[in-house]
């Protein structure tokens, strides 16, 4: 602010200095030799001048945002008590559209209906995205304040064969080695092959790509108790029996399209001229594709792969049904029933005893943080291995 | 055989201070190496493969073009183009945009068939062995016909020294000495002075100029007895560009060049030949519509057309 009213300063002295010639050139010469002479002496001083200004609502539009909002809140109050409705949703719900309505009356009449428009849609735009983070922040506080209460070492490190339904203690050892066996499997399984079909899909572009994609897109709907089932089927129930491998095998079958799609994504977002320039190298296409694309869409695949895990992470009904649930630890995921931590939290919230609801919790408490923990890992190899890689010969 | 010092003048002087591991360039003695004395002064038989892709210096090869017919589907883009490129000469094509000029330099090194729909017609003979016959498959064809794009395009998977020795390692070739190749090649391409001292940083930390240039160290490092170029300075600044155009020259006397250019003081400045192509109407193929030295094709052209493209009169 103080440089610019300096340099207006300036100009209008200059200008009354020569005020014979054309205001227009008087002006810019002004400023020119206010712009060249300010270095020589003031250079610090401008330094420490510049001020940072953030863009920000000016007190007009403030007034109106504040307004709105209590138009708001009072209005829909007031309606919840002429109508007598008491859920909280309600209120919120009517509460938002009598603000989304004032804002866009109150800025029409004081601007213009263009900035209204564009004051709605940012407001709409806004608020969308705070419905979508405060849902999920809502549930993950909900879920950590519920588990955080059975959340003890000991909850790590014991099953709950010994435990009765009544008594303290016990934990979700045998859940969690069977989640991390069971997500093992089914990513050895399913990522390897769910990065060759995006090859062929995106590089090769093979002739039956179109029907290997409408399959991939198929299997992405698929239901996830129909894997299940097919396992059970397959597998299972031809003298296989229930184990953590069965489950692996099920779950991978629900990976491989996110995987997939995702990773055929992420290939599609590598400029073509590196994989000519690969070629014009006189490479044949399989290093190109192993050698220059791959690792160009490293971070990529690694985010397409972790994306994977997340949908089969969660999945219950597969589980139940090719690796039948256990209360106490199989460290073989080859033979015998196995548990895992959806399942886990499955069993015990169907039964109407507070402890096993209060472990349920804690279980899922242990998911998320589970979840969480996979994902920063990925992203820690994934960006290692990038500065190895950038680093060595 | 030629002798090759290890870098433009202009680049040395220009970050020799900086990185001190340069050779002194006040007086231009014999570099440490020769190009053909690095590959055949070892007695190895990894050398055999490299032996066969290294071009001998003194006999660059030359490259003729007869009634190159190029498609995109159904649509004609350039017919019977027939153009020698002379061996040890730069070779540029100009002409205004979409006449075909980058098809004809992509066919030249088998890049056209890469576009699903394309096809090509004519004979295209490096040395007098067609590319197109049998007797030469296209990973072959590429690695002694390179190329340089009109986009700056180092792999950013890569360091920079592994950017230089990528082709080597994309064809399954390994080199004796690696970090020697590394240097040479950068210093032929004029980029070694100012990277010498961060090898192993990625090649997209470097500026546009610097990153054509170390796609120039790319592609010299699998030996190449043909470069072609498809407008290799148009995304560069004036200074990057001299830069470049100094290289092409310094190389032109081991590789033959071909240069596809929109900019008409460059074609000047670093061909020795000239192509002019032109599309007579909408719907028609390019064709050549002029090729000679470029003298001649800048003071005294046979052809009208020729004459008002090179004046400025269109295009």
């Amino acid at each position: 602010m103080t440089i610019l009213t300096e340099r207006l300063a300036d100009g209008v002295t200059g200008n009354g200095e020569t005020r014979n010639g054309d205001s227009r050139t008087t002006a810019t010469e002004a400023t020119d030799s206010s712009a060249s002479s300010a270095p020589s002496g003031a250079g610090e001083a401008v330094v420490e001048q510049l001020r940072f200004r953030p863009r920000v609502l000016v007190s007009r539009d403030r007034k109106e945002l504040m307004l709105s909002l209590a138009s708001g809140l009072t209005g829909s109050a007031g309606m919840c008590l002429v109508f007598d409705w008491s859920h909280p949703l309600t209120y919120a719900i009517w509460a938002l559209l009598i603000f989304l309505t004032a804002s866009y009356l109150l800025a029409r009449d004081s601007q213009s209906p263009v900035v209204a428009a564009d004051r709605l849609v940012t407001t709409l735009v806004w608020t969308s995205g705070g419905i979508a983070v405060s849902a999920l922040v809502w549930m993950l506080v909900y879920v950590a304040v519920q588990g955080f209460k059975g959340l003890r070492l000991e909850f790590l490190s014991s099953d709950l064969s010994k435990v009765g339904p009544l008594d303290d203690g016990g934990g979700a050892l045998h859940a969690i080695i069977g989640t991390l066996q069971q997500m093992m499997i089914a990513s050895v399984i399913s990522i390897p092959i769910a990065i060759l079909t995006a090859v062929y899909l995106h590089e090769i572009k093979g002739r039956l790509s179109g029907l290997v994609r409408f399959v991939i897109d198929a299997m992405s709907g698929l239901p996830s108790i129909v894997a299940g089932l097919f396992i059970y089927t397959i597998w299972v129930l031809r003298g296989n029996g229930p184990s953590g491998l069965a489950a692996g095998l099920a779950l991978a079958i629900l990976m491989i399209p996110t995987v997939t799609r995702t990773a055929e994504e992420m290939l599609k977002t590598i400029d073509d001229g590196l994989r000519e320039s690969a070629l014009a190298l006189g490479a044949p296409q399989w290093r190109s594709v192993l050698q220059v694309v791959l690792p160009t869409a490293r971070s990529g695949l690694i985010t397409a792969s972790i994306l994977g895990v997340a949908r089969a992470v969660g999945e219950t009904a597969p589980v139940l049904l090719t690796a039948f649930g256990s209360s106490s630890v199989n460290l073989n995921p080859f033979v015998g029933p196995q548990s895992d931590l959806p399942l886990f939290i499955y069993q015990l919230l169907r039964q109407p005893n507070a402890n096993q609801i209060a472990r349920a919790w804690t279980g899922a408490l242990v998911l998320v943080l589970l979840v969480l923990v996979l994902f920063v890992l990925a992203r820690v190899i994934g960006e290692h291995g990038a500065r190895v890689r950038g680093g060595s010969r | 055989m030629t002798t090759m010092y290890p870098s433009s003048a202009g680049a040395v002087t220009a970050g020799a201070d900086a990185t001190g591991s340069v050779p002194a360039t006040s007086q231009p003695t014999p570099p440490p190496f020769t190009w053909q004395g690095e590959l055949h002064g070892e007695d190895s038989t990894e050398q055999v493969a490299l032996a066969r892709a290294a071009p001998s210096a003194s006999t660059s090869a030359r490259l003729d073009a007869t009634d190159v017919t190029c498609w995109f589907g159904k649509r004609k883009v350039l017919e019977r183009c027939t153009l020698s490129m002379e061996p040890g000469q730069v070779t540029a094509l100009i002409g205004p945009s979409g006449c075909g000029k980058s098809t004809f330099l992509r066919a030249l090194n088998r890049m056209h068939e890469l576009v699903p729909s394309a096809a090509i017609a004519g004979q295209i003979a490096l040395d007098g062995v067609d590319i197109y016959s049998e007797a030469m498959s296209p990973t072959e064809v590429r690695s002694r016909i390179g190329m340089v794009f009109q986009k700056p395009n180092p792999f950013p998977s890569m360091s920079i020294a592994d950017n230089v020795l990528a082709g080597l390692a994309l064809s399954g070739i390994s080199h004796p000495d690696p970090d020697a190749l590394v240097e040479q090649c950068l210093s032929r391409a004029g980029l070694w002075a100012e990277v010498a001292d961060r090898l192993n940083e990625g090649g997209m930390s470097l500026s546009g100029g610097q990153q054509q240039r170390l796609c120039i160290a790319r592609a010299l490092a699998v030996c190449p007895d043909v470069l072609l170029m498809d407008e290799p300075c148009s995304a560069l600044d004036p200074i990057s560009t001299r830069v470049i155009e100094r290289t092409i020259r310094e190389l032109c006397e081991e590789i033959t060049i071909v240069i596809v250019t929109h900019n008409m003081q460059q074609a000047q400045r670093v061909s020795d030949n000239c192509a002019f192509f032109l599309v007579e109407s909408l719907r028609e193929p390019g064709r050549i519509v002029e090729a000679g030295p470029t003298k001649q094709i800048f003071s005294n052209p046979s052809d009208p057309r020729t004459y008002d493209y090179v004046t400025g009169q269109f295009g």
